[in-house]
C-alpha cells in the first residue's frame, strides 16, 4: 500500500482528518511555549522589580487604551546602538508583572521601556497635550483631553484583586489603601505618602500634572511613563549569574 | 407542491433560538442598566437590541415560510443553500471598502498627523486596530465565510447542513465585527495585536465560531462524494486552528461583569510568546490556509483545468500546517524571550518557505495550457496574480526572520510593506477574484457586468501595491540603516526624530498607493452591484466539480 493510498484514509473521514489537524498543530505550540513556564532560567533573577503602584496601573491602562503601544515598543534589544540610543537592554524580569505585555512590534515613535525619569513632568504634560510644540518635526497625535478626565480611585481596588488572581503579587495591605494611595502619589502634601512608600519601592510622588484635586488620567499616564525601566540598578545588576 | 398533511410548527432550532434570544435580551437590558463603563453599556444595548431583532426575525421567517424546511434535493439535483453566501458577499465587500477607507486615513495621519485632530476616537491608536481588524477579520473574515459556504456545498454535493444555524454564523459573526470595531473608537482593547477585542466580544466569537465549524463539518460528512476535497482540508485546517489560536491567546479575567476592562491571564515573557503564536498563526491559517483554499477551488475553476498535482498539494497541506505553528518567535528576534525558542522559530520559518512555494507552483502550474486565458479574462488574471504576491511573500517573510536581517528590519515599516504585499497582493487580489467569480454564480447570473471594469480594477490596484510596498521598503531600510548609523568618532549619527522626519515623502507616496487600492475596490463594488442589479440570468444550473481522483 502506497503512502498515496494510505492518505485516503484522511480524504474519506471527516473526524479523523479534523483529529489529524489538531495533533499537527499541537505540536509546536506545546514545545515553544510550554517550557517558558516551567525553565528557571526564563526569566532573570532582579532586585527592584515591584507591581505597578495604583496610579501607575492607572496611566498603564490609558497607554493600552489609547493604543500606544501601535508605535512605541518596550523592549530595548542587546544591539549596540540600542543600548547606547536607549540604555540597558530589556529583561524579561522587568515585565514579569505585565498583564497584557506592552513590548510592541513597530517604532514609528522612539522605544519607551527606560523613558522613566528622562525627561521633566512638565516636558511630559506639554508633549502629550500637543506633541509638536516641543518636537515639530513629531507625527504623534495629541492627547489634551488626559487632562480633562479625573481617574477613579474608587475602582482600582477591583483591578489590583483581579491582576492578584492572574498572578501579580498584590498584599492585602496594597489592595485595602489602593484609592488612598492613589491620591497620595500624585500630592506631595498628602498625609499618606510616607506610608505610600514604604508599600512600594522606588516610587515616585509628585504633583505630575502640576493641577491641585482628584489624580487626572495625565497624572497616571506620567506617573506610569515616569517609572518605565526605573526599577532595576544596572550598577549593581548581576549579569553574569544571568547569561542564558 | 405543498403538502397538506405537515401541518405546520416551529422547529426546535427557531423555538429555541428565539428563546435564547429573548433571555439575552433580557440579561443584556440588565448589563446596561448596570453598566459600569459606558462603552460596556452601549454594548450591552446594542446586543439586547441586536437579540430582539433576531427574535423578531426568526419569528417572522416562520410565518412567511412554507410547512415544510428546503428539501436537501430539487430533481435530483443538490438544493444549494446561498442566502448566506450572499450575506457575506455583500458584508465582504462592505468591510473592505470601510477597512481600505480607514487604512488610507491612519496612513494619512502618519503623514500629517493634525489628521488626529487631537479626539480620543480618531487618534491612530484607536484607527490602527479598527482597519486591521476591518481589512483581516471583517472583509477577510467575510470572503471566507462566503467562500467556504459555497465551496463545501459544491464540492460535497450537499445543501449546507442547518437551517437557521449557517445564518446565525453569518450575521453572529457580524455583529461581533460591530461590537470589536465600535469598542476600538471607544478604547475597549485588551492591546493584543489582532485580537484586541474584550472579553465579551471574544466569548460571543466562539460561539459563532464552534457553530461555525459543525455547519462546516456537518456538510462535509453529508457529503455525496466519496473524497473530501483538496480547498475543504485547507478550510478545515484554518478553522479549527484560529479555534484553537482564539482560545489560547485570550483567557482573560473580567475586573467586573458589568465592566468592559479584563486582565489576560498570561503576563509578560509568556503573554509575549503566546501574542505572537497567535498572532503569526493567524497570519498563517486565517490569511494563508483559508485563502489557499480559495485558490485550490477557484483558480481550477476559474481556468478550467485540474489543480496541477494531487501529491503536491497532500504534501503541502501536511508541511504548511505543521510548520506554521512554530514561526511565531520570529516576531521576538532579539528581545527577552530565550535565544532557544527566537531560534527554533527563525528554524522553522525559513524552513516554512518550501511548503508556501509548493503551494504557488501548485496554484500557478494549475494553469498550464491555459495560460492565454491571462490576456482575456482579468479575473483570472486577478487571482493569479495574488498567487504570484503570495511566492514573493513567503520569500521574503523567512528572509525576514533570520536573525540578521531581522535585527535592521524589525520595528520598521519594511514590516508593515511586507505584510501588505501578502495582504495587499495576495489576500486582497485572491478575494477579489473569488468574489468576481462567486457573485455572478450566486446570484444566478451569466457573466460580470463589465470585464472592462475588472481590468481597471486589477491595474489600479496593482498600481497602488506597487507604490505602497516600494515606498514601505525603502523607508524601512533606510530607517533601520538610520537608527544604526555612527559617525566616524563613534556616536550615533542621527537622533529618532531625524529618521522620523525622513519618512515623510515614503508616508505620502504609501497613501497615494492605499488610495489607489481603495478606488479599485469602489470600482469593483459598482460592477457586483450592476452584475446583480442588471445582470442577465442564468438559464442552466452549473455543473458539479469533478472529485480529484
Amino acid at each position: 500500500m502506497s503512502f498515496w493510498t494510505r492518505h485516503q484514509v484522511f480524504e474519506k473521514n471527516s473526524i479523523i482528518l479534523v483529529v489529524g489537524i489538531l495533533l499537527v498543530i499541537a505540536i509546536g505550540g506545546l514545545v515553544e511555549i510550554t517550557p517558558l513556564f516551567y525553565l528557571k532560567s526564563t526569566i532573570e533573577k532582579v532586585d527592584g522589580v515591584r507591581p505597578y503602584t495604583p496610579l501607575e496601573l492607572a496611566g498603564r491602562n490609558v497607554y493600552v487604551r489609547e493604543g500606544c503601544y501601535l508605535c512605541h515598543s518596550q523592549m530595548v534589544r542587546p544591539l549596540r546602538d540600542e543600548v547606547e540610543r536607549y540604555g540597558h537592554f530589556s529583561l524579561a524580569a522587568e515585565s514579569m508583572f505585565d498583564h497584557p505585555f506592552q513590548w510592541g512590534s513597530k517604532r514609528t515613535g522612539p522605544d519607551l521601556a527606560r523613558v522613566g525619569a528622562k525627561y521633566s513632568d512638565d516636558w511630559h504634560v506639554t508633549h502629550l497635550t500637543n506633541p509638536r510644540a516641543i518636537v515639530p518635526q513629531s507625527v504623534m497625535p495629541g492627547y489634551p483631553f488626559l487632562s480633562r478626565n479625573e481617574v477613579d480611585p474608587d475602582t482600582i481596588a477591583d483591578h489590583m484583586r483581579t491582576l492578584r488572581t492572574v498572578g501579580v503579587p498584590y498584599t492585602d495591605d496594597q489592595i485595602a489603601s489602593a484609592g488612598a494611595d492613589m491620591r497620595a502619589q500624585a500630592d506631595p502634601e498628602n498625609a499618606g505618602t510616607d506610608a505610600f512608600n514604604k508599600r512600594y519601592a522606588k516610587a515616585v510622588v509628585r504633583n505630575f500634572d502640576g493641577k491641585v484635586g482628584t489624580p487626572t488620567e495625565m497624572d497616571a499616564l506620567i506617573a506610569y511613563l515616569q517609572m518605565l525601566g526605573t526599577l532595576v540598578d544596572f550598577k549593581i545588576y548581576n549579569e553574569k549569574a544571568n547569561l542564558r | 407542491m405543498s403538502q397538506p398533511s405537515i401541518s405546520k410548527s416551529m422547529t426546535i432550532g427557531e423555538s429555541g433560538l428565539a428563546v435564547v434570544f429573548a433571555v439575552t435580551a433580557f440579561l443584556c437590558v440588565i448589563a446596561s442598566a448596570k453598566a459600569l463603563d459606558a462603552p460596556f453599556a452601549f454594548h450591552a444595548a446594542l446586543s439586547a437590541a441586536a437579540s430582539l431583532a433576531a427574535v423578531f426575525v426568526i419569528i417572522n421567517r416562520y410565518l412567511d415560510r412554507p410547512a415544510a424546511l428546503p428539501p436537501q434535493e430539487i430533481n435530483g439535483r443538490p438544493n444549494y443553500n446561498m442566502g448566506p453566501i450572499k450575506f457575506s458577499s455583500f458584508m465582504a465587500m462592505f468591510w473592505g471598502i470601510a477597512g481600505f477607507l480607514v487604512g488610507l486615513i491612519i496612513a494619512s495621519q502618519l503623514a500629517w498627523p493634525a489628521l488626529n485632530f487631537d479626539l480620543p476616537w480618531t487618534s491612530f491608536g484607536r484607527l490602527r486596530p479598527l482597519h486591521t481588524s476591518a481589512v483581516i477579520f471583517a472583509f477577510g473574515g467575510n470572503v471566507l465565510l462566503a467562500t467556504s459556504f459555497y465551496v463545501v456545498q459544491k464540492s460535497c454535493r450537499a445543501r449546507l447542513a442547518g437551517d437557521l444555524a449557517p445564518w446565525f454564523v453569518v450575521v453572529g459573526y457580524n455583529f461581533f465585527i460591530l461590537v470589536a470595531g465600535t469598542g476600538y473608537l471607544l478604547g475597549v482593547t485588551q492591546s493584543k495585536e489582532y485580537a484586541e477585542p474584550e472579553w465579551y466580544a471574544d466569548l460571543w466569537l466562539t460561539i459563532v465560531w464552534v457553530t461555525y465549524l459543525l455547519v462546516f463539518l456537518v456538510t462535509i460528512i453529508k457529503r455525496k462524494e466519496p473524497h473530501i476535497f483538496v480547498a475543504n482540508w485547507f478550510y478545515l485546517a484554518f478553522i479549527v486552528t484560529i479555534a484553537v489560536l482564539h482560545l489560547g491567546n485570550n483567557p482573560a479575567l473580567p475586573v467586573s461583569v458589568f465592566g468592559s476592562k479584563s486582565y489576560v491571564a498570561w503576563g509578560g515573557i509568556q503573554d509575549a510568546m503566546f501574542q505572537w503564536w497567535y498572532g503569526h498563526n493567524a497570519v498563517g491559517f486565517f490569511l494563508t490556509a483559508g485563502f489557499l483554499a480559495i485558490m485550490y477551488y477557484f483558480i481550477p475553476k476559474r481556468a478550467e483545468r485540474p489543480i496541477y498535482s494531487y501529491r503536491l498539494s497532500i504534501i503541502h497541506f501536511w508541511a504548511l500546517i505543521f510548520l506554521y505553528i512554530w514561526a511565531g518567535p520570529h516576531h521576538l528576534h532579539y528581545t527577552a524571550l530565550p535565544d532557544w525558542t527566537q531560534t527554533l522559530g527563525m528554524t522553522f520559518s525559513i524552513m516554512l518557505w518550501m511548503p508556501s512555494w509548493g503551494g504557488m507552483i501548485n496554484g500557478l502550474m494549475t494553469l498550464s495550457g491555459a495560460w492565454d486565458k491571462l490576456r482575456t479574462d482579468p479575473v483570472l488574471r486577478m487571482l493569479v496574480v495574488s498567487v504570484a504576491f503570495y511566492g514573493m511573500s513567503t520569500f521574503e517573510g523567512p528572509m525576514m526572520s533570520i536573525k540578521v536581517v531581522n535585527s535592521l528590519s524589525h520595528y520598521t515599516d519594511w514590516t508593515i510593506g511586507h505584510v501588505h504585499s501578502g495582504a495587499l497582493g495576495w489576500v486582497g487580489f485572491v478575494s477579489f477574484g473569488a468574489l468576481y467569480c462567486l457573485v455572478p454564480w450566486a446570484w444566478n447570473r451569466k457573466g460580470l457586468y463589465s470585464l472592462k471594469l475588472v481590468n481597471w480594477h486589477f491595474w489600479v490596484a496593482t498600481l497602488g501595491i506597487v507604490l505602497y510596498i516600494s515606498a514601505m521598503w525603502v523607508s524601512g531600510i533606510l530607517q533601520g540603516l538610520m537608527w544604526r548609523a555612527y559617525t566616524s568618532l563613534g556616536f550615533l549619527e542621527y537622533s529618532f526624530i531625524e529618521t522620523v522626519e525622513a519618512m515623510h515623502p515614503f508616508y505620502i507616496i504609501r497613501a497615494a498607493g492605499g488610495g489607489l487600492f481603495l478606488i479599485g475596490a469602489l470600482i469593483m463594488a459598482y460592477n457586483l452591484w450592476m452584475t446583480v442589479r442588471v445582470g442577465e440570468a442564468e438559464v442552466q444550473m452549473p455543473v458539479a466539480l469533478q472529485p480529484a481522483e
